[in-house]
């Protein structure tokens, strides 16, 4: 008992507080609304292996690739103070090329691997020009990153000549959905998979101290060795691996590559899910494992929305509506009111006790 | 109120939460002439004037100023101007991408048509008059910054002002924009405005100035006619030492044996901060210090040796091998560590723990791919944490919410635990406490003793002098001298800091 008080107390000074409640939430209103709604059951899919299906897996699963991204916009906060608004546009060039190293001839895992590495490094590049602009020419990251926002997806439409070329192997299928056998989406364990290299990063590299040492203070920075520029260009290519990573994902689920669809705005709900996961878009010090709680938060809420019926025209404004109330709760003047709130209980509740 | 006397001031007194800023300071500002207001940093110079200009509201005091009766109270800037109080900052405020007449007019019209063309006519008259070489129209930003600070002026007067206040105006200019300002200045003298000048530069004070405020420690020291008060006495007013009990200070016991080979040496070393090209020494346990007033270019040398600032030249030799230091990178590989002198800005990663504060440097140092272990980490941490006493909750809480003394003890165990040959420390006693700044001293001699050629800079000489075994005395971004041994007293500093060209 004493541990979770102590746990939870700790939860509410942390900057976790408020995506944690947002889940909460969702998970609640969801289980008064509809309590079978989590319930996860086994069927059949198309190729008639058992396959895991219900509301929770396609959360998971439908999460993916705006975790992947989420979790690169946070480092390229955190170094630089703002935000890649062309991601969307990235895993566009990512998923083309992906695709056009595939239409080349029969699909086998070695050319699936050679596309993969081909639009990492063709993301990296883009990022890295991104991370140029920022990091060299000290351009704002909005500014800098629009430029790619507004020309990214016609240079997919290039790579491809204009086609919408489809990519049938089921290889990509097992990529985009199930591995034969596995009742697991494939997309949860890349997700995984990816969320264990960063952990690995953190845990055996200085990235997240130099990070948040650039972001917090770049003067101090370089004064102690560091080389901001490079850091910050750092951010920016990293973020392009994870681009290139939600591209493939995205274009497996589909067998084919739509330039003009392909994770359309998802930028927003990538900066949004930084947002709500309580870091600073300012830069400075962050939490991923914020970002990544935050963009399930995200998913959660869509998904609700679509069990609810709601139509998806509509779906936008009642998303709205909930991140209105996400960010005002984690605005300093909310948590604020609550810490002086809380400090009068204490007071009030120790005097009573000093009475009796 | 006399004639000729636009302004005064009368006991005034200002408190921040535990700092007496200004104590019944007096000032009085006459027609026509350029008053100088003296002080060393901290000594109320701009809480008087953030006072007189109502940035700060006084707690008491009275301010009288020529054709108004009674106390004036001025609770903003904009009632300041409004009873031709005008202030120009060291940084200059206006618009630069508007032109040169509509920051003249900015934000001083009621009414809501303009006439421009009529306006950019007369701002043309205004500048003309001044000579100032500027067109009304010509867009502020592709003017010279010194043009800019002129403008500036020209606004001001304009907005018909008995009393202009120069917060370091010049810091920024070249000696030819500084004597184009000067030139404005006894024009507007012979106008009959009130000019209050402060600045740091001692030189700039005796060429245009009528008389002299000091300030100390919030109090005032005295009022003097320019011609009463030589340069070395002024230096003394501000320090606060009367020169005859200057003598007979500590003399340092270490000196060291100059066949040694040096740690660290430097000749003609420059950087793109204006410093003049230097030769510099140190020897393996030898502690010395540059001194000379804020401004005088201390920082920006030890800055260029750290290679904080872009070097431009030089040749730096360490334990007898060439060696290039360019950036802060190659000084700490090559045994330099620095401290710089705006804790805040320079130092601190504010929101980061005390813990990965005190690694950031060996964290940089050992490279991106070989973090030291978070067991290590904690090792370091409660180590210096215990050494240097640091006063903290833990070695986890965020940095910014300790005191600054315990900020810059944490700066400090940054440093040391790279085990530096040659440490800077520029300007390490800088508002913390006085138990703190002793600990430090005390600290910087056994790192000497250890080995450690150690650079103090201090704003308090009495500080340097029982440190340091050798002053290296700066004006202007010149060394003008080196004392050691037996000349080390304050009042050879301040001869030497005042000296120069004078003598």
């Amino acid at each position: 008992m004493k541990k979770i008080k102590q746990s939870l107390m700790k939860l509410r000074s942390s900057q976790l507080l408020v995506p944690c409640i947002a889940v909460a939430l969702l998970v609640i209103f969801n289980l008064i609304r509809d309590p079978s709604f989590f319930s996860v059951s086994l069927a059949a899919n198309n190729n008639g292996d058992p396959v895991l299906t219900g509301n929770l897996i396609a959360i998971l699963n439908g999460a993916s690739e705006l975790v992947i991204l989420a979790m690169g916009m946070t480092l390229v906060t955190a170094a630089s103070g703002g935000q890649d608004i062309a991601v969307g546009a990235t895993a566009a060039i990512a998923g083309s090329v992906f695709v056009k190293v595939l239409s080349g001839g029969p699909i086998t895992g070695g050319t699936i691997l050679l596309g993969f590495v081909c639009c990492c490094l063709v993301a990296m590049l883009f990022g890295a020009f991104n991370g140029t602009l920022v990091a060299v020419f000290r351009i704002q990251p909005m500014i800098a990153t629009l430029i790619l926002f507004t020309c990214g997806r016609s240079i997919a439409y290039w790579i491809n000549g204009g086609a919408t070329p489809t990519v049938e192997s089921p290889i990509v299928t097992a990529i985009g959905s199930f591995i034969p056998g596995v009742p697991v989406p494939t997309p949860i364990f890349i997700v995984l998979a990816v969320g264990l290299i960063f952990a690995l990063l953190f845990r055996f590299t200085n990235l997240g101290l130099y990070t948040q040492t650039v972001g917090i203070n770049q003067r101090a920075a370089r004064l102690n060795g560091l080389n901001p520029t490079a850091i910050k260009l750092l951010a920016f290519v990293i973020l392009g691996a994870c681009c290139a990573v939600a591209g493939v994902i995205s274009v497996s689920r589909l067998s084919l590559i739509n330039h003009e669809t392909l994770l359309l705005e998802i930028e927003m709900d990538a900066i949004l899910a930084v947002a709500i996961g309580g870091n600073s878009l300012g830069g400075g010090k962050f939490k991923l494992s914020g970002s990544i709680i935050g963009a399930y938060a995200i998913r959660m809420l869509t998904t609700t929305l679509y069990a609810m019926k709601v139509p998806s025209t509509s779906v936008k404004a009642y998303k709205a509506v909930v991140i209105i109330l996400l960010v005002v709760m984690g605005s300093p003047v909310v948590k604020q009111f609550f810490g002086k709130l809380s400090a009068k209980i204490k007071a009030k509740t120790a005097g009573k006790e000093a009475r009796a | 109120m006399q004639d000729n006397i636009v302004l005064t001031m009368r006991g005034i007194c200002k408190s921040f939460p535990g700092v007496r800023a200004l104590n019944n300071v007096d000032f009085t500002l006459r027609k026509g002439e350029i008053h100088a207001l003296m002080g060393e940093n901290g000594a109320g110079k701009s809480t008087l004037i953030k006072v007189l200009t109502g940035v700060y509201s006084r707690d008491a005091g009275q301010v009288n100023i020529a054709g108004i009766e009674g106390d004036v109270a001025i609770r903003s800037p904009k009632d300041a101007q409004a009873v031709g109080i005008s202030t120009v900052y060291q940084e200059i405020t206006l618009c630069p991408n508007l032109s040169v007449a509509e920051n003249i007019y900015i934000g001083r019209d009621k009414r809501t048509l303009i006439h421009w063309k009529e306006r950019e006519k007369k701002a043309d008259a205004i500048l003309q008059s001044l000579g100032i070489p500027a067109r009304a129209a010509q867009q502020l930003g592709s003017c010279s910054l010194a043009v800019q600070q002129m403008v500036a002026i020209a606004r001001a007067v304009d907005a018909d002002c008995k009393v202009l206040i120069l917060d370091e105006p010049t810091s920024s200019l070249d000696e030819k924009e500084v004597n184009m300002l000067f030139k404005l200045m006894r024009e507007l003298k012979e106008r009959g405005v009130g000019i209050i000048f402060v600045t740091h530069f001692l030189e700039q004070v005796y060429a245009v100035c009528d008389r002299i405020t000091v300030l100390r420690n919030g109090e005032l020291v005295g009022e003097y006619p320019i011609e009463e008060l030589p340069q070395v006495e002024l230096v003394s007013k501000m320090m606060g030492k009367a020169l005859e009990d200057l003598s007979g200070m500590k003399k340092k016991e270490f000196t060291p044996d100059s066949t040694e080979e040096a740690v660290y040496e430097a000749h003609n070393l420059s950087s793109n901060q204006g410093v003049k090209p230097f030769d510099f020494r140190i020897r393996a346990g030898e502690v010395n210090g540059f001194t000379g007033l804020l401004g005088s270019g201390r920082s920006e040398s030890v800055r260029a040796i750290f290679g904080a600032d872009h070097v431009t030249g030089g040749v730096v030799t360490m334990h007898g091998k060439r060696v290039k230091v360019s950036n802060p990178r190659e000084a700490m590989k090559h045994g330099i560590a620095y401290l710089p002198e705006d804790r805040k800005d320079d130092g601190i990663i504010a929101d980061l723990s005390v813990r990965e504060n005190i690694m950031l440097a060996m964290q940089v140092m050992n490279g991106f791919w070989k973090p030291v272990s978070r067991a290590k980490q904690e090792e370091f941490a409660r180590q210096y944490i215990d050494a240097l006493q640091i006063k903290t909750a833990s070695a986890e809480t965020p940095i910014k919410s300790l005191s600054g003394g315990n900020q810059q003890k944490v700066i400090l165990a940054r440093w040391l635990l790279l085990h530096p040959d040659y440490l800077i420390l520029d300007e390490p006693t800088r508002g913390i406490d006085v138990g703190t700044k002793t600990e430090i001293q005390k600290l910087v001699l056994k790192l000497a003793e250890e080995g450690t050629g150690v650079t103090f800079i201090s704003s308090e000489i009495e500080e340097m002098l029982r440190t340091c075994s050798r002053l290296i005395v700066m004006r202007d971004r010149n060394i003008v001298g080196e004392l050691r041994g037996d000349e080390l007293s304050q009042d050879n500093v301040m001869k030497t800091i005042a000296g120069g060209n004078r003598t």
